[in-house]
């Protein structure tokens, strides 16, 4: 082993067994002792199960956690040099404010001075001396959760766990404790695992983020490469404002989208399909005659450091975050740095399903039937009485014959009917692409579609997935 | 100025009901129970009651039958509680309700049913008064324990019994250190809703094995043989040990409620 990591996480993944549901796939993380590391992304995204799993409040399905070198990952809670703090609080109502705090160390059996002693420093630290014996109930959020952050260090953990500990806050005392926790994490030098849904909180606590989504990990990295290399359309939109448009390269550091050619600083092969991310504060405006790609200016908006105009361009929308401002129906150009443009190779967004092969000679899946002509698929064959026939003659048993489907995200529609075609789903994710919004569509069986639709649904939305037949492509598999 | 109608108004008929049925009552209570047949103050009835045996031994025995029926109500009813207020079972409402519908039944036809399953057991049921009356009392009181449980465990946040684990503590002492102190409310309403029916009810052993042995039936003795002054102030002491146990139970449950005011 090249590198002592604190902990390790090794393929972890989590299933429920009631509903089949993987929260957490294959999630692999090192983490070094005394890093802040935190867990970001929107929710259901297996954020806070896989800081559970490190906790011991579930048990992985697979994998190995690894604690100095040692796989805690079966052990129970109380057998984990590991405390949390909880997203809301879980201060024992029934104690008083010592109590609380000194739970920990009693049960460890410390000699009563020693626990007054730790209570004390630690109620210090928190700045909140002298409120030994006052009752949860009289404390206000902001004190609780600080009771809860001491109830937690006092017992010196090896890693301090925290379960979006200031979700329950208000915007000033939020900021106000994520100042007071970056300089506990720095004094302490405990290892802090953090699980937050704020790209805000997440950016400016941590020293590495962990971007998930659906289960998966997107991207690890640094603040600074999360926001500005971001590794895929995902990890783009959810950090920070961003334009994200479909691409293609046209040339050595080349690539059109948006409606016009721009040079850029990745080197991709010419002809790849690219996603292409544009931070708003790295769009230019020009005069129409200088810009690249030029614009009706549709909305300005004052924030206060900066405006935020929004730019139609042919098919296209542009976000730009400028201190200059522009009016409504203004004509303006727009241009780009090279290194304010990031490339992504776009993802593989196709459908693709196993169908069966029904009496009739075409093709089943999920109780639905789908027009297909086997006979195109197998050079040569022919159907004769009802039958497939190779072009020998022989007989083929379609019964073990299984066709595989694809179909291309944007020739999949959605319809209000859930019944309306071969299976229905819910919308996981959306991100909106320049022109059109690109959806995960989360189907009843548990696959994830992509479907590109130029219309806006709303997260959560159960829709119908309607599979044109013409659009699909056939293949038999071998 | 025109006298508008007032919410205040309302608690008219509720007055005057509690004076007619309660104070009245308690007043013409106090008042046989210190006087005596000439209608003159007298203390002999107090006297009387400490020192007839029949009556000391009858409130022992009522004490006693009353305190192990509840305990015997709370050692059974807890884990039912406990687990169906912690089970992920979908139709754990269904089971409580099971547990709960005995009551729907008639009482009277519950108890000449036990009595007769008892009876093909055991034989005579006056060999064993104590054990019988504590089985009949249990299989009519139990849901009453039950419930007030169910109800604080399942209100319990699962997150305080995660973080007690969290902190070193293993089932057992989590389940000490939290889950019963938290479920104490319960615990106490659930003692209460026993303890003070099983003191004076007198219809299950009245009805398994004709014994008046209790403190309900004693009363009742009293007032049939037109000793209306005896009866009345074994009522009355009976209502203040009733009172007595009410105001601890009572402020039992306060303490718990007052967390979220005192400082």
């Amino acid at each position: 082993m090249a590198e002592k990591y604190i902990i390790e996480l090794k393929n972890i993944t989590k299933t429920y067994e009631d509903n089949g549901f993987t929260a957490v796939d294959d999630f692999n993380l090192q983490v070094r002792k005394g890093e802040f590391v935190t867990f970001l992304g929107p929710s259901g995204c297996g954020k806070t199960t896989t800081l559970r799993m490190i906790a011991g409040f579930d048990l992985p399905t697979k994998g190995q956690i690894l604690l100095d070198g040692q796989d805690i990952a079966q052990l129970p809670p109380n057998k984990r040099p590991i405390n949390t703090v909880f997203q809301r609080y879980a201060l024992f109502p029934h104690m008083n404010i010592f109590e609380n705090i000194a739970f920990g160390l009693k049960l460890k059996g410390l000699a009563p001075d020693v626990i007054a002693k730790k209570v004390g420093r630690v109620l210090e630290m928190v700045d909140l001396e002298g409120f030994e014996k006052r009752r949860v109930s009289t404390l206000s959020g902001g004190q609780q959760q600080r009771i809860a952050i001491a109830r937690a260090l006092v017992n010196e953990p090896k890693i301090l766990l925290l379960d979006e500990p200031l979700g329950a806050l208000d915007l000033k005392m939020r900021k106000e404790m994520q100042l007071e926790l970056k300089n506990m994490h720095a004094q302490l030098g405990i290892t802090f695992i953090y699980v937050t849904h704020d790209q805000e909180e997440a950016l400016t606590m941590s020293d590495t983020i962990v971007v998930m989504n659906g289960g998966r990990t997107q991207q690890i990295g640094t603040p600074e490469d999360i926001y500005n290399e971001p590794k895929n359309a995902f990890v783009a939109d959810f950090i920070g404002e961003s334009n994200i448009f479909k691409g293609i390269m046209t040339g050595h550091l080349k690539a059109r989208f948006a409606g016009g050619e721009f040079e850029c600083v990745d080197d991709v092969d010419e002809g790849t399909l690219v996603d292409v991310v544009v931070r708003p504060e790295d769009v230019i405006m020009t005069p129409p005659a200088e810009g690249t790609i030029v614009g009706k200016v549709t909305s300005v908006i004052f924030k206060g450091i900066h405006y935020e105009i929004a730019v139609e361009s042919g098919k296209y929308e542009m976000v730009i975050q400028s201190t200059k401002s522009a009016k409504v129906g203004d004509e303006i150009g727009m241009k780009l740095d090279p290194d304010g443009i990031h490339i992504m190779i776009a993802e593989d967004h196709t459908t693709r399903f196993e169908a069966e092969v029904g009496d009739d000679l075409n093709l089943e899946f999920a109780d639905h039937k789908i027009t297909c002509d086997l006979t195109k698929l197998i050079p040569g064959s022919k159907i004769t009485d009802g039958e497939l026939r190779d072009a020998s003659g022989e007989k083929i048993d379609t019964d073990k014959l299984k066709v595989l489907v694809s179909i291309e995200p944007g020739d999949i529609q959605m319809s209000d009917d859930e019944d309306a075609g071969l299976t229905s789903g819910k919308i996981i994710n959306l991100i909106y692409k320049g022109d059109h919004y690109s959806y995960v569509v989360r189907t009843v069986h548990g696959h994830d579609l992509i479907v590109d639709d130029e219309y806006l649904w709303n997260m959560d939305d159960v829709v119908g997935l309607i599979l044109p037949e013409d659009k699909m492509k056939f293949a038999i598999k071998k | 100025m025109k006298k508008i109608f007032a919410r205040k108004y309302l608690g008219i008929p509720y007055a005057v009901f509690l004076l007619l049925f309660v104070v009245a009552p308690l007043i013409v209570l106090f008042y046989y129970a210190f006087t005596n047949s000439t209608g003159h103050f007298s203390a002999a009835n107090l006297i009387g009651f400490f020192t007839d045996s029949n009556t000391i031994g009858t409130l022992f025995y009522s004490l006693m039958l009353a305190l192990a029926v509840t305990v015997v109500c709370l050692v059974i009813a807890y884990p039912i509680a406990y687990v169906l207020a912690k089970s992920g079972f979908k139709a754990k409402a269904v089971v409580v309700m099971l547990f709960v519908m005995p009551m729907w039944i008639n009482f009277t036809l519950r108890l000449t049913a036990l009595k007769e399953i008892l009876t093909a057991i055991e034989g005579n049921l006056a060999f064993h008064p104590f054990i019988n009356s504590v089985i009949g009392m249990t299989y009519d009181f139990l849901p009453f324990m039950i419930l007030p449980l169910y109800n604080a465990i399942s209100k319990l946040d699962g997150n305080l019994l995660e973080a007690a684990k969290d902190l070193g503590a293993g089932d057992v002492q989590a389940f000490l250190k939290v889950t019963l102190p938290l479920s104490m409310p319960g615990i106490v309403s659930g003692v209460s809703m026993v303890f003070l029916p099983a003191m004076t009810n007198y219809v299950v052993l009245d009805m398994l094995y004709n014994s008046t042995y209790i403190m309900g039936s004693l009363i009742g003795s009293y007032f049939s043989a037109y000793d209306w002054h005896g009866g009345s102030m074994i009522a009355l002491i009976l209502l203040l040990i009733i009172c007595v146990f009410t105001l601890i139970s009572g402020s039992a449950e306060e303490d718990e409620g007052q967390k979220g005011v005192l400082l």
